[in-house]
């Protein structure tokens, strides 16, 4: 029988990590997520998995020991919550730019500037539209449940090593801070240093006379050459775009209205379609599980199907974008959020939903 | 069965530990449950409240306004939630530092003297078991051998000498509930 605990969401996936081989974690705490770093120093990882849990000087140094990490093929992750996730933007660019694998979380508070301590989705843009220069992508999962901030370590590794990309975890207050119960599967062993040589051919495992040096930068003055790494870089994008969407639909088959909401605002509007199928109203959910890469096609499908589409997100409006570019005009596509920490109502939001599609 | 509950009072009152506990005590008894808490500065005085849902389905929203049961430790409290209460629910409340008592008449309202039986016998430090005991007795809705097992799970090992008092709380909490009507 399979392990079943009552934690919290950065309890989870703090435990989650340490299964999935991770080598290491670098962070500095900052509310709504240093239960992370606690766990992890409370589980005394060095001694449990060889794993190395730092708490650095600030997160600037935290996301630059995960650069460090990474290039030795290692399995890295730092995690932090809004204003820590901005500081750490420059060394996720150059990330980016050398195709390096991690691991990030952030626990979403509300901003902008030091904000609230309380949950927020307002941190979309920055994860999907790129928070640092140049033209690059996460792979972007979003939680919905104790049990997914669990699940998506392992899940944020494998993809973050299979595609040479950063993944971004992108929770928010809500679940980092609530209890539910989670079913924990066998740890993953660390990688041997044998087996990061023979699995990461690119890693800076120290040079042997059979093969060039492993320069790992992501700097190259000659345009030609780095238009031609860009290119590959969205062509990796749009391989990504192909074979990782993942989402979740709840009472689609049906539906005439259709809530579109991820992380805590999911699992609100998850509530709304129950009280509104009591009241006889055919309304479904669409819940994204990847931010990037985003569901454009299930919702331009259901697009054809129902007759109106109401965003719910604890922004001004930041994934309704992608909604409405999935949809292009098909239907109308509504965005209602609330601000600064607050979290809607499940009858509020389908009160939202009933103006602006029924009653209208 | 699913009950949506609010537990509210002063940070330090035990306020998220008792949503613990009663968290924990479902999932021994193989419920599925939440706990979500108001965290942060309420931790250091002011008011906290957690939510705690327990049910034999998955649980949809962690976050609710509506309750089935709110359990009320302090005047804030009070006046924030009195009206969150779904018609026919349950309100308890501790009258202990309550001015103006509950004025619905379309829910069961029932009072626990949690904070002056527990410092009378000593045991002010677990007063909120007395108001877990209060709730469970009318409520019924998880067994005591599996309340036993919820002390066990959320008290850390050096404290399990504290379980026998803790269940001595909850009995006591069970007697000493009373119902309170409200006139019209």
């Amino acid at each position: 029988m399979k392990e079943i605990r009552l934690m919290k969401g950065n309890e989870a996936i703090a435990e989650g990590v340490i299964r999935a081989g991770c080598d290491g974690y670098f962070g500095y705490p900052i509310t709504p997520q240093s239960e992370v770093l606690e766990y992890l120093m409370a589980t005394a990882t060095e001694q449990r998995t060889g794993m190395v849990t730092l708490q650095a000087e600030s997160e600037i140094a935290s996301i630059h020991m995960v650069y460090g990490g990474a290039a030795a093929g290692k399995r890295v992750m730092t995690s932090s919550s809004s204003p820590g996730i901005s500081l750490m933007q420059e060394g996720i660019s150059f990330m980016a730019g050398t195709e390096l694998p991690c691991l990030l979380l952030n626990v979403v508070r509300g901003g902008p500037g030091l904000g609230t301590i309380q949950p927020s989705q307002s941190d979309y843009f920055q994860s999907v539209k790129g928070g640092g220069h140049g033209d690059y992508k996460m792979i972007v999962l979003a939680p919905a449940s104790v049990q997914e901030m669990y699940d998506f370590a392992k899940l944020g590794f494998e993809l973050a090593f299979k595609h040479r990309i950063q993944v971004m975890v992108l929770s928010d207050g809500a679940i980092g801070q609530m209890m539910e119960k989670v079913e924990l599967d066998d740890a993953v062993p660390r990688w041997s240093d044998e087996e990061i040589v023979k699995l990461h051919p690119w890693a800076t495992t120290g040079k042997t006379p059979d093969r060039e040096r492993n320069i790992i930068t992501s700097l190259d003055l000659n345009p030609v050459k780095q238009e031609i790494i860009n290119q590959n870089l969205q062509k990796k994008f749009r391989h990504i775009e192909e074979t990782e969407v993942r989402f979740e639909e709840f009472m689609c088959d049906d539906a005439e209205y259709l809530f579109v909401a991820y992380g805590s605002s999911a699992r609100v509007c998850q509530k709304a379609v129950a009280i509104g199928r009591e009241k006889g109203i055919k309304v479904g959910l669409l819940r994204p599980i990847t931010l990037f890469p985003f569901p454009s096609k299930e919702l331009a499908r259901l697009a054809k199907q129902v007759k109106g589409m109401q965003a719910i997100e604890m922004s001004a409006g930041q994934m309704v974008e992608d909604v409405r570019l999935a949809v292009n005009g098909a239907v109308p596509v509504e965005h209602y959020g609330r601000l600064g920490g607050i979290i809607p109502a499940p009858d509020e939001v389908l009160h939202v939903l009933e103006q602006n599609f029924i009653h209208s | 069965m699913t009950e949506e509950i609010i537990i509210a009072g002063f940070g330090g009152q035990g306020v998220l530990s008792m949503g613990k506990i009663l968290a924990y005590s479902g999932m021994m008894q193989d419920k599925e449950v939440s706990w979500f808490p108001s965290y942060g500065p309420e931790m250091r005085g002011g008011t906290a409240n957690v939510t705690v849902i327990i049910s034999d389905e998955r649980i949809s929203s962690p976050i609710l306004n509506k309750f089935d049961t709110a359990i009320i430790l302090n005047q804030q409290s009070m006046d924030k939630f009195e009206s969150s209460v779904k018609p026919g629910g349950l309100l308890i409340y501790d009258p202990n530092g309550i001015v103006h008592h509950p004025t619905r008449t379309d829910i069961n309202i029932y009072t626990i003297d949690a904070a002056d039986e527990a410092a009378k016998l000593g045991l002010a430090k677990i007063f909120n078991m007395f108001v877990l005991g209060a709730f469970l007795k009318i409520k019924p809705l998880i067994d005591d051998e599996y309340v036993h097992k919820g002390l066990e799970k959320s008290l850390p090992l050096r404290r399990h000498n504290l379980i026998p008092e803790n269940e001595k709380a909850i009995a006591k909490g069970k007697e000493l509930v009373t119902e309170r009507f409200v006139l019209n």
